[in-house]
């Protein structure tokens, strides 16, 4: 069981959160403007990194709230947690 | 019945309190304090097992969790029989009764025994090979054969009254093991006066300390071991935060430093305490862990090494110096390192005859060594092993001396009653590996070691290849240390004999021939040969041969095996160790009782009983029940031996004629409140909200952002700025978490809160031509008149003398209400409704009713009519989607072409030819009757039932190009025949809509 | 190709088992091949016997990053079965298990495929309705599958529990008789050691790092740890890792892989004679011929790479496993291990081909991949060798997503398979 730290109330275990699949897709602002392609990608393509990975969390059995976080897909290591909204850290990446 | 095999004096057991027990039905006595293998050896029993495959008769190995041999079931009674415990781990008690395995009839004569004599034409993987003719002989003859074959215990037939505990802990510092590395690294954590939790699976702590003798030379600070456990114990019981658990095994490391530890409460109890849990599951998060988990002794690899009698040479020396058991009157000692040694002389000094120490090394030299020779015990160096004498136990060894010049001498039979073996000590890295972290090949010590960490974690002592008692204490002070951020400060003053801590890995050589069974595992029966089979047949990967040959796969999971297993295949192949690759080390450490991994969760608390403020009146009038995700809901109430079908017609009918009552508690409520909560509305829906005037109702549907239907209820405008939202029953989480995800990152500039009501609200659903007349007399300042409160509105009133939300909703077709108040008066409401609802014929109804007059009035379903592929306009709803809304959640998605073609499958009904025959939901539909399989089938049947208010039968279904087919004739293929239907609307019921205005 | 026969064991054990030959060869890597196929679990060297025997493509490689079968083959439960709602599907997996019943013939390998019965129960009214709408379609595209009755399901399967009065009863279950279990590592065995006797190389500790593309965008060469390899042909089977290996040729794929347990008790005396399963409550069971009893966990709810998951994860497992069996609550759990299983959105598998020329996809099986090990190697040999759908595996186009024709199993079923 992972050990997450919640931006807004610290470290708290797994069971009270849900995951949120990949973060920083944000839902086009105009969908009826956008192509078949570029609609299936938002939908459905995910980067499925194996590695550093960007990915939303939400503290459900706690403050309810959506956050993101980079964690290693390799060790399952979280590198950082962030407020929605903020762009993703640049942290363990090769300089 | 005699205890021959007892030591005049010495060990840990107490002697004057004897322990009746029997094994296989013959009653023994063992002393307090014995395991059942002790008391056994005590006894001179050493025949205690049969192994998996060839069925050869197998003694006790060791003295701990790495036994593979001593499987035995203990029975207490009829359901608390417990299959494969190792004899070496079960606690002696009074009237403990044991039996061995896997043996047909008997552990001394088993029929079994036949495979060893076929063994030469079953070698490993034999059955990958044959058994592959006739097609259908595998299932039916080889397989059911091979099964029987297979196994170890018998598993319980009864259910498992026993209860487990569980417990989440946290600390600062975790020491895994209370061996000398552990107890010096706990106190030396203990001093930073955090919290500290030491764990060992032994039922005492100590380790390796408890295996000398009470008045051996080893002292720790000029005390005697023994002594030293004591004074340690005392000083970790002066920390107040520091938490000793014994019998307690740590069998997992998971992420992010979560230990998972087994503590057994009551298997050594003779009368475990009633209610008292058998065993806890302890989860403990930790900040550092300390592991100091020690190490297991190797066996040696030669010809007959299994016969019983062989056993390991330090677990020779715990039973005797732990439990004052004798392995035999006279004794040989096999051995490649230095630990034997002291194994040796314990014995030689007990009066035990050493008959012979074969040494497999040519010039060794130490204390030990030197120790032995001043005791006058035989020594033979450069001397192999290479068989044993005997049938069910030991009778004697077997010997060759390779001369210096690596010539082979003459071979020779010694006659003793027991053989002790020891190739060396193989690390305990198993949690390390576990946790991730990189082991790494020392060359000098010849095993694998912890190397790089991956979690907070420390390796201390022999786990980490440490074997010196004064470098293991030095080890756990500095790991304890380090654990609190301190520089260690304790020095220890050891008095001990020095042993090389190298020893041999592989198999020996011998001169036994092709066909000699050196066994490597021993459990699973794998020998060098079949090892050596693996790597000719071009297994090269470890995993391969592990797999192939079933090698370190046994219940002791290769702790014994596995490095051996090792050396043979990396010379079978000609490579180093290192370039062979190890086996994945994987939890559970030792076997896992499911019962304490279940926990608590069985039975009403396997997953929490949701019930409604109504539950009780339900209960007391009768109600059948059904599961609707958490919830018990009432399904229908049965009256004077009614079946569901009667009760259900019966409501059916009295809803439509007169007025039925209903508990809807259980739909999903969010309160959805801001400035901005119609626009946040407008853009979750697919319909349109602005307009929508408070105090009035809407159908509304949801979508998911792919198009498809995900949830569906009425929604009422409270004010300006709240609705109240209604859900399914099972999808009220998922659609609050769908809001709460497009508001939080999507659209977190609208001003809007949402609360999910559910448990806040009780529903009271009452239907039917009577309902006003129902509620008249129970409202107070409401107008109940249609021109006041007509269908799909709301108003806020009192109803028997509560507060309440009025809404003015049909699921029925006919006049209806829907009364919420809060839960906590829920109950109150109901009986005054049923009350005032008697002169009026108020019914009280279940969801089976529900759905029949809901599916009437051709009203869905999520779930039911829709599958998580059907669009709005699939079902018929198409009409709510707002038009003019340039976005909704879905719309895109609505757009693509496949969404709009025409032979998607659409909500039509369905009415049987025979208006009889009700058809089976889930049945398919073909065009076509009278076709083979594949059938062309063309929609399905999502709903069908007996309509009472119409007097037959129907159905709704989803038909491709449904609703262009309306009057064509289609077929339900069922095992009696194409049941003929015809394509109709699936309004059945009051297709103009007057009902609900009435 | 020396054949495995009781004859030849007979024979071999007179001579001290000592004339066995490897089963396949540890051959170096050749500078180019007609076909690479990354992924040496069932499904890679499936498709690499398939392609050799019936399309005559003999210059072929498997590249395995580790070990064969050392992936998902060697990680699952073990579980055959081929009843799926969609016709689609159904027809997939039934070809699969059609070939499963002449596998270890075919392969003279005993793939040890043991058709005991799969019965999936039901707990609710839901499950009753959803069950009965398999049961239906199944039979309409000749599937097998029946209903059976709480009574008809405990004499089928003994230490079931149906008494009426458990938080979730057993309210009957659909039974495939024709489902059932094989031997995992003896697959990806099995189909080695034939498709080696066929001339196809197989290279282990191979990891692919690179994809090179040539004129037009189609694959060129494979780069690996052991060299580069030429090809004009590149399928790809590589489960839990699909998504890595396309990205070296710049496709993104509808896919997140996830961590799935599974654990085995201790080995008993026959105490458990077909699979169940149960959706509702996340359990499913059956027991090896060794006499462990099988049992497989859902996945955790993250991704990741690591093989391996929560504790909680297997506890709910066990949960609802001793809440079935409640005399199974002493036995214990002997080992327990992760794969990583590749997730599309609508639980459906990949199989077909990519935007890049040359480049030929398998993936996506979620956690169902080991049941459909011979249609899908089958039908994806197919598919490389004449570069068209097969008819079974047409429906399963990346497309679909673009366009929106799912095939939703979980939605549809609201089953996880």
């Amino acid at each position: 069981m992972l050990l997450i730290a919640c931006p807004y109330c610290g470290p708290r275990p797994e069971l009270e959160f849900s995951h949120g699949g990949e973060a920083h897709i944000a839902r086009p602002e105009a969908p009826a403007d956008v192509g078949a392609d570029d609609w299936g990608a938002y939908l459905y393509l995910r980067a499925n990194a194996r590695g550093l990975h960007a990915e939303r969390w939400r503290h459900t059995h706690g403050c309810a709230r959506f956050f993101n976080a980079l964690r290693d897909t390799t060790t399952d290591k979280f590198l950082a947690t962030y407020e929605c909204g903020q762009p993703r850290p640049h942290l363990g990446e090769p300089s | 019945m005699s205890t021959r095999y007892r030591s005049a004096s010495g060990g840990r057991i107490d002697r004057g309190r004897p322990v009746r027990f029997t094994f296989d039905g013959r009653p023994y006595i063992g002393c307090a304090g014995d395991t059942l293998a002790s008391a056994l050896i005590a006894n001179g029993v050493w025949l205690t097992g049969r192994s998996f495959k060839y069925h050869r008769p197998r003694g006790v190995l060791s003295a701990g969790s790495d036994e593979p041999n001593a499987l035995v079931a203990v029975r207490r009674d009829e359901a608390r029989c417990t299959p494969n415990l190792r004899a070496t781990q079960v606690e002696l008690y009074d009237g403990l009764a044991a039996v061995s395995q896997n043996r047909y009839p008997s552990l001394a004569f088993d029929l079994g025994v036949a495979n060893n004599l076929m063994a030469r034409f079953i070698p490993a993987g034999f059955y990958y090979k044959t058994f592959m003719w006739p097609a259908k002989a595998w299932d039916r003859l080889y397989e059911p054969a091979i099964r029987r074959a297979a196994g170890l215990g018998d598993a319980p037939t009864a259910a498992d009254p026993d209860h487990y505990a569980n417990r989440f802990a946290h600390c600062e510092v975790l020491v895994i093991g209370a061996g000398p590395a552990g107890l010096a690294a706990a106190m030396a954590a203990a001093k930073g006066g955090e919290r500290v939790i030491l764990v060992d699976e032994q039922v005492e702590v100590g380790g390796s300390l408890l295996d000398e003798p009470a008045d051996g030379g080893t002292t720790i600070d000029e005390i005697s071991a023994r002594d030293w456990i004591s004074q340690s114990l005392a000083r970790l019981a002066a920390y107040p935060r520091v938490t000793v658990i014994t019998r307690a095994t740590a069998f997992g490391y998971f992420a992010h430093n979560m230990i998972g530890v087994i503590e057994r409460l009551t298997d050594h109890l003779a009368a475990p305490p009633a209610g008292a849990p058998r065993e806890r599951l302890w989860q403990i998060r930790a900040r550092d862990v300390v592991l100091a988990t020690g190490a297991i002794e190797r066996p040696l690899v030669f010809p007959d090494n299994d016969r019983p009698g062989v056993v390991l040479a330090g677990a020779a020396r715990t039973y005797l110096n732990r439990y004052g058991a004798l392995p035999g009157k006279r004794v040989v000692v096999a051995t490649g390192c230095d630990s034997a040694y002291a194994a040796a002389l314990d014995l030689h000094h007990a009066g035990v005859k050493i008959a012979a120490i074969a040494d497999v090394r040519r010039v060794p030299a130490g204390p030990l060594i030197e120790a032995a020779r001043r005791a006058g015990l035989p020594i033979r160096f450069g001397c192999m092993i290479t068989g044993t004498t005997g049938r069910l136990r030991v009778t004697g060894a077997r010997f060759l001396v390779i001369t210096e010049d690596g010539r082979a001498g003459l071979g020779e039979t010694v006659a003793c009653d027991a053989v002790l073996m020891s190739g060396g000590y193989t690390p305990s890295v198993h949690l390390f590996s576990q946790s991730r972290g990189k082991l790494a090949w020392d060359p000098d010590l010849q095993t694998y070691l912890p190397g790089v960490s991956a979690e907070n974690e420390r390796s201390a002592g022999a786990c980490a290849g440490r074997f010196d008692l004064a470098g293991v204490l030095r080890d756990g002070e500095a790991a304890g240390s380090a654990s609190i951020g301190v520089e260690p400060s304790r020095t220890f003053s050891v008095h001990a004999m020095a042993a090389n801590p190298r020893g041999v890995l592989g198999a020996l050589t011998h001169d036994r021939g092709p066909r000699a069974k050196a066994f490597v595992d021993w459990q699973n029966d794998v020998t060098t040969n079949d090892l050596k089979l693996a790597v000719r047949e071009g297994f090269q990967s470890i995993e391969h041969v592990k797999r192939y040959t079933t090698t370190g796969m046994a219940t002791d999971q290769g702790k014994t095996s596995n490095l051996n297993a090792l050396a043979v295949v990396a010379s079978a192949l000609g490579r180093p160790i290192p370039q062979v690759g190890l086996t994945t080390f994987r939890m559970p450490y030792t076997p896992v009782t499911f019962g304490v991994l279940a926990g608590l969760a069985r039975g009403d608390l396997f997953e929490p009983v949701r019930t409604t403020p109504i539950h009780g009146w339900a209960v007391a009038h009768g109600a059948v029940f059904e599961d609707v995700g958490q919830w018990k809901r009432a399904r229908y109430f049965p009256r004077g031996g009614e079946d569901m079908d009667a009760a259900v017609r019966r409501e059916c009918l009295a809803v439509r004629a007169a007025a039925g009552i209903f508990d809807a508690t259980t739909l999903g409520k969010i309160e959805v409140v801001g400035p901005d909560a119609a626009e946040f509305m407008n853009r979750m829906y697919i319909n349109a909200w602005t307009k929508l005037g408070v105090g009035q109702c809407r159908y509304g549907v949801l979508c998911r952002d792919d198009g498809f239907v995900m949830d569906d209820g009425v929604v009422g405008r409270i004010a300006a700025d709240r609705f109240h939202v209604t859900t399914t029953t099972g999808g009220a989480a998922r659609v609050l978490s769908m809001m709460e995800d497009y508001l939080q990152t999507e659209w977190p500039d609208l001003d809007v809160w949402l609360t999910s009501t559910t448990e806040q609200w009780a529903v009271i659903a009452v239907q039917g031509p009577k309902a006003r007349e129902i509620l008249a007399g129970l409202v107070d300042g409401v107008d109940l008149s249609r021109e006041a409160l007509p269908h799909m509105s709301l108003t806020h009133g009192v109803v028997a003398g509560v507060p309440a939300r009025l809404f003015r909703v049909s699921f029925t077709g006919e006049l209806g209400f829907e009364i919420n108040v809060p839960a906590d008066r829920g109950a109150q409401v109901w009986e005054a409704v049923w009350a005032a609802g008697q002169a009026h014929g108020l019914t009280a109804y279940g969801t089976e009713t529900m759905h029949v007059l809901r599916a009437e009035k051709g009203f869905i379903i999520v779930g039911q009519e829709t599958d998580g592929t059907a669009t709005p306009d699939d079902v018929g709803l198409g009409w709510a989607i707002g038009k003019t809304k340039r976005d909704f959640v879905g719309k895109r998605s609505l757009a693509r072409p496949a969404m709009s073609d025409p032979a998607r499958k659409q909500l039509v009904g369905l009415a049987t030819v025979d208006p009889a025959r009700i058809l089976e939901e889930g049945a398919q539909i073909v065009a076509e009757p009278g076709g083979t399989t594949p059938l062309t089938v063309i929609g399905h049947v999502t709903s069908a039932y007996f309509s009472a208010n119409w007097d037959r039968s129907i159905a709704l279904a989803m038909v491709s190009g449904g609703r262009a087919r309306m009057g064509e004739t289609l077929y339900s293929p069922s095992s009696t025949g194409d049941v003929p239907v015809q394509v109709v609307s699936p309004v059945f019921y009051d297709q103009a809509g007057e009902g609900v205005h009435g | 190709m020396q054949r495995f026969s009781a004859f030849q064991l007979f024979k071999q054990g007179l001579a001290g088992q000592a004339g066995w030959k490897p089963q396949w060869r540890s051959p170096e890597p050749k500078a180019s091949y007609d076909a690479v196929i990354i992924g040496g679990g069932g499904h890679g060297l499936g498709a690499a016997y398939y392609l050799a025997k019936q399309h005559g493509l003999r210059n072929i490689a498997v590249v395995e990053k580790g070990w064969l079968g050392g992936g998902n083959t060697g990680r699952n439960t073990t579980i055959i079965r081929s009843n799926y709602l969609f016709g689609e599907s159904a027809a997939l997996y039934d070809h699969a298990v059609k070939l499963w019943e002449g596998l270890s013939r075919e392969l003279n390998y005993n793939v040890m495929f043991s058709q005991r019965g799969v019965l999936t129960l039901a707990h609710n009214v839901h499950d009753v309705q959803v069950l009965g709408r398999h049961i239906h379609a199944n039979r309409a595209n000749g599937v097998d599958n029946e209903w059976l009755t709480p009574e008809e399901a405990k004499a089928f399967c003994p230490p079931l529990n149906i008494a009426a009065n458990i938080r979730y009863p057993v309210l009957g279950g659909a039974l495939q008789r024709r489902g059932g279990t094989a031997r995992h590592d003896a697959v990806a065995w099995g189909y080695a050691r034939a498709a080696d006797a066929l001339g196809v190389d197989i290279l282990e500790n191979c990891e692919v790092i690179g994809i090179r593309r040539g004129v037009g965008g189609a694959v060129e060469a494979v780069e690996t740890t052991r060299g580069l390899i030429q090809t004009r042909k590149i399928g790809v089977s590589a489960a839990g890792h699909t998504s890595v290996v396309l990205d070296l040729a710049g496709v993104r794929l509808p896919l997140e892989s996830y961590p799935l347990q599974a654990l085995v008790s201790e080995p008993v005396k026959p105490v458990f004679p077909c699979v169940v399963m149960s959706n509702t409550i996340h359990a499913y069971i059956s027991q090896s011929d060794k006499g462990e009893l099988v049992i497989g966990a859902g996945t955790d709810i993250y991704t990741s790479y690591t093989q391996r998951g929560g504790l909680h994860i297997s506890q709910h497992t066990l949960e609802a496993i001793c809440e079935l069996f409640p005399a199974f609550r002493r036995l214990k759990m002997l080992r327990n291990w992760g794969g990583i299983v590749d997730l599309t959105p609508d639980r459906s598998p990949i199989v077909g081909k990519t935007p890049v020329r040359g480049l030929y996809v398998n993936c996506g099986w979620g956690t169902g991949g080991f049941k459909a090990t011979p249609g899908a190697a089958h039908t994806f040999a197919w598919t490389i060798a004449k570069d068209e759908p097969h008819p079974i595996n047409a429906p399963f186009t990346l497309e679909r997503f673009r366009e929106g024709r799912l095939i939703d199993e979980a939605a549809a079923a609201a089953v996880a398979h």
